[in-house]
């Protein structure tokens, strides 16, 4: 290199080290037909048999009772924010432009919450108790993915008051 | 996503933070020189030569003395083969792995030498190195070594 060329040329500072683990996930059962469900742009949750827990997505055993899950249950799109958070900080491989929020929704049903994110309203407008709806991609766009719910928008219904979901928190 | 037989769903699932580390002055200035084609190693306070060079003197941990060019042909002193080298490999082809002692280092550095095969790169082999086309100041910028004849 001339040293004409060297005097434009910045020295190298700084170097790409990432760390990277390359696994293949098997989903399970449960979590295959959820999948399959998402796919049909269906929700699909299972029940405990002993303590009547509708788990979503579906699992194998109740975690509190420790039985075999029951019989499936196909839930409404309709839910309830519990909590939710308002992410403002960019980062890579992010999908959506700061800010927006992701939440856990409570689907009508379901005892334990679905995390996702809530779109079509200002951030500020989020609260705990909102009603949501999903907001399906089109059926031609529809995975075997939770993407296959775009996210979650206001309906616009009265908030659910906070005793009826604090248990669910 | 996969549909295997028994109905259970897999995919991929890759789980990587994309650091950029600074590099600081010593190796700042190692891989400068590697893009402009030199190779730098640390001389070290008894008079060592450290190639890769280190921040520190590895025997005492003092402030290494300065940075020096590096020969560019030495020896073999451990090797073995990757037969099926993976796309993140230096070299496509099976190649040897080995640590090389750069004519007048102290130290062996880990590096590719393409070679027919582990019987072509025993210990005490003399091998070159070999400046990749497109430098931009990685340990990439040397392509590998080859054996002397
Ligand atoms: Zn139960």
């Amino acid at each position: 290199m001339s040293e004409a060329t060297k005097a434009v040329v910045k020295d190298v500072t700084t170097m790409a080290s990432p760390v990277s683990l390359k696994f293949r996930a098997r989903a399970g059962k449960d979590l295959s037909r959820f999948l399959r469900g998402m796919k049909e742009r269906r929700i699909v949750g299972r029940v405990c048999p002993s303590c009547n827990y509708v788990y979503v997505p579906p699992r194998g055993a109740c975690p509190t009772c420790g039985c075999p899950m029951g019989d499936e249950r196909v839930l409404p799109e309709t839910g309830t924010i519990t909590t939710f958070c308002i992410v403002n900080i960019p980062f890579e491989g992010q999908k959506l432009k700061p800010p927006y929020v992701c939440a856990s929704v409570l689907l009508d049903g379901a005892d334990v919450a679905l995390f996702h994110l809530v779109g079509g309203c200002d951030v500020n407008e989020v609260r705990m108790g909102m009603r949501v709806r999903a907001e399906w991609v089109d059926e031609a766009d529809a995975e075997l993915s939770l993407e296959t719910i775009r996210y979650f928008v206001p309906t616009g219904e009265p908030d659910r008051p906070l005793a009826q979901i604090r248990e669910h928190i | 996503m996969q549909q295997p037989i028994d109905g259970v769903l897999e995919a991929p699932y890759v789980m990587e933070y994309t650091y950029r580390r600074s590099l600081g002055p010593v190796m700042s200035a190692f891989f400068t020189a590697l893009r402009d084609g030199r190779l730098l190693g640390a001389r070290t306070a008894s008079g060592k030569l450290v190639v890769p060079p280190l921040e520190w003197d590895p025997e005492t941990g003092a402030a290494i003395a300065g940075l020096e060019p590096a020969a560019e042909e030495g020896v073999v002193t451990a090797a073995t083969w990757v037969a099926a080298p993976e796309p993140r490999h230096l070299l496509q082809e099976p190649f040897a792995y080995a640590l090389i002692q750069l004519d007048g280092a102290s130290t062996a550095m880990l590096h590719a030498v393409a070679c027919a095969s582990l019987e072509a790169c025993p210990v005490g082999t003399r091998v070159k190195l070999v400046w990749s086309e497109s430098r931009t100041g990685s340990l990439r910028d040397i392509r590998c070594f080859e054996p002397v004849n």
